[in-house]
């Protein structure tokens, strides 16, 4: 058998669409930035932006039939996995024609044609329920990874230590992917963690664990493939931390107290978009026409989803309490 | 027509769904090895292997999610939880991912899971073994919450339970793991509806789980002095089965209700605000229950004994509730 390939190929077409996928990503939260002051967009909303190299980077390596696990920082995730810009919008606007049906919102997006098991807004809730997907997985011999997204936070949480004991003690396939973005809403990681690499928490579970650039698309790409390699060999679990920051507030309501302007700024110059670009460009990968229409081509999109929302249907209030349970039991 | 306990009952019907269903697994602390902590799983570790029967570690919330994962994977998880007590660090799985994910999915996902959790004080065991919170989480929408009070409950509720598309919640009183009934074959046990377990006319006496006995041994002290007690076996905290309380009330008037968790915020209550809501005027006297006292359950014997619902408080309350 061949070794698997885990090596990242950067033709001019891969480069495009890591490109393509990060900016999509942006461009989409900007809109949605714009349409949560417009009022169009309520409750609470967390942005990605800074992160989009880990989501576009995981999702490279998952099949179709992969399952994934997000958390209320979910667009970028969702729309990476193939959720539609319009079903996202229209989640958002609380329309019945959302991807949750208007039941979820932003924190909340959920699809199971892409096997999207949400969006969870309890930090670390998502971590045991992926596990159990793994499992089921495992007992069924299906040979699926299921990737777990969640953020440093989680790595207070009990139920980060209780489902990484489970999946290494089980053998479960789970791709775990910490999103370190340094703050657990406004608190520093180093005011919380008394050990503050969390790749070294979870290779105490006996699982590799591995600490990867968050910001830099390629590399996220390159570990996700090795993990991803492994865990189909393996059918255990493994850990990748990814380093990276938003560039935003936590949510819509954070005034940022917690960290200096130039902390920001100077992350913002590491920027997973403005590096990649620019060494795609400097490397002869990528030409500025090619940035041009692919901004055009997003542009696209996000109108298009946005005049969806726009013009889908505010579910009746006679259907509260649909799907609150099965209507017929199997 | 053999004569087996509660717990062969509940061992039994999981056995069963075992051979029917390849889906079905058992996970929880001690179910394998140990042989459950109730002994209800003794002998299935041996019968079917640790992949199906597995031992957990001391995570309940770990465990409980992994079973809500796997249910949405596809499975058919049993999970069991050693008390209700411990329940309290899975309620997170619980609620916010089993009992909400169908209807924040819009109905794409569901949660098939089933939960089975030892409740009810009575042994000695203070304050963090002994607490009945099924009444708490019959106030969760998105659940089904059951409590099998006889032996054919106990075994019929499983497989219908493990049927239902959504997250069930099966109390088992654990003082009534040594009941034991003649059972013919193993029934399926209706899960939507209360149980008439006796015909009366003067009163309705209504109650579930570990009360279900005290009550049917009130109910004949009473008919002894001339009191004609209906028992009603609510056997499913939610949803209600309104219809089945209301029509004992139209009938005998007068009711009492008998609950093992405590009187602020509990099914009881819940139970008199829907008779009152519904039947107010058919009332010919008070509502009345008998619950757990307001204190954490303590250890003495007697102090214990004190807080219970007992059969004198029954037969005290539906005294008082007829005029006699």
């Amino acid at each position: 058998m061949n070794a698997p390939d885990t090596k990242v190929r950067l033709t001019r077409e891969h480069c495009r669409h890591l490109l393509h996928q990060m900016l999509r990503v942006r461009r989409f939260e900007e809109k949605c930035a714009e349409l949560y002051t417009q009022e169009k967009i309520r409750g609470f909303l967390h942005l990605y932006i800074g992160e989009e190299a880990i989501a576009v980077g995981i999702m490279q390596v998952l099949e179709p039939e992969d399952a994934i696990v997000a958390t209320y920082r979910e667009h970028g995730h969702a729309l990476v996995r193939g959720v539609s810009a319009g079903a996202i919008m229209a989640e958002m606007f609380g329309k019945q024609e959302g991807c949750s049906r208007g039941r979820g919102g932003s924190m909340h997006l959920f699809d199971a044609q892409t096997r999207f098991y949400g969006g969870n807004a309890i930090v670390g809730g998502g971590l045991p329920v992926a596990t159990g997907l793994a499992l089921a997985d495992a007992l069924s011999g299906k040979a699926h990874v299921t990737a777990c997204f969640f953020g440093e936070g989680a790595a207070a949480e009990g139920e980060f230590h209780e489902a990484l004991n489970l999946a290494a003690l089980w053998h479960l396939p789970v791709l775990f992917v910490c999103e370190n973005n340094l703050y657990a809403m406004g608190t520093a990681l180093d005011l919380t963690e008394a050990e503050t690499d969390i790749s070294a928490k979870a290779a105490s579970y006996k699982m590799p664990s591995e600490a990867v650039d968050g910001m830099n698309v390629v590399d996220v790409e390159a570990a996700a493939r090795k993990a991803a390699a492994a865990i189909r060999e393996s059918r255990g679990p493994y850990f990748l931390e990814c380093r990276t920051y938003r560039f935003r507030a936590h949510s819509m309501y954070d005034p940022q107290l917690y960290r200096t302007k130039e902390e920001v700024e100077q992350w913002k110059g590491k920027g997973p978009i403005k590096r990649f670009q620019k060494w795609a460009l400097d490397a002869g990968e990528l030409r500025e026409a090619d940035v041009a229409e692919i901004e055009q081509a997003i542009a696209a999109e996000i109108s298009e989803a946005v005049e969806f929302a726009e013009a889908g249907s505010w579910e009746p209030v006679e259907n509260l309490t649909r799907d609150v349970g099965a209507e017929r039991r199997a | 027509m053999t004569q087996i306990s509660y717990r062969e009952a509940v061992r039994g019907a999981i056995r069963r769904a075992m051979q029917q269903d390849k889906r079905v697994f058992l996970m929880g602390e001690d179910v394998g090895h140990y042989g459950g902590c109730y002994a209800v799983s003794k002998g299935l570790l041996e019968e079917f292997g640790p992949d199906r029967i597995r031992d957990t570690p001391l995570s309940e919330s770990a465990f409980t999610g992994a079973g809500i994962g796997a249910a949405m994977g596809g499975m058919r998880p049993i999970v069991e939880i050693m008390t209700c007590n411990f329940s309290l660090l899975a309620l997170d799985q619980i609620m916010n991912n089993a009992a909400t994910i169908r209807h924040m999915s819009g109905g794409q996902f569901n949660v098939p899971i089933v939960i089975r959790l030892a409740t009810g004080g009575g042994r000695q065991l203070a304050a963090q073994h002994s607490h009945s919170l099924e009444g708490w989480y019959a106030h969760i929408p998105g659940i089904r919450v059951l409590a099998p009070g006889t032996v054919e409950d106990a075994g019929g509720m499983l497989s219908a339970a493990l049927n239902d598309p959504d997250p069930v919640l099966i109390f088992e009183n654990a003082l009534l793991y040594n009941d034991t009934a003649e059972i013919d074959e193993p029934v399926d046990v209706d899960i939507d509806h209360a149980a008439v377990r006796r015909e009366g006319n003067n009163i309705s006496l209504i109650t579930y789980g570990g009360s279900l006995g005290k009550t049917l041994a009130a109910a004949e002290q009473l008919e002894a002095d001339g009191i004609s007690a209906e028992v009603i076996d609510l056997r499913v905290l939610r949803p209600l089965d309104d219809d089945t309380i209301l029509a004992s009330i139209a009938k005998t008037r007068r009711c009492v209700i008998i609950d093992e968790g405590w009187r602020s915020g509990s099914i009881s209550a819940e139970i008199m605000a829907r008779i009152i809501e519904q039947r107010f005027w058919d009332l010919d006297a008070p509502l009345a229950r008998v619950c757990s006292e307001e204190v954490p359950m303590p250890y003495a014997k007697h102090l214990e004994e004190a807080a219970l619902p007992s059969l004198q408080k029954i037969v005290a309350a539906a005294r008082a509730a007829v005029g006699r």
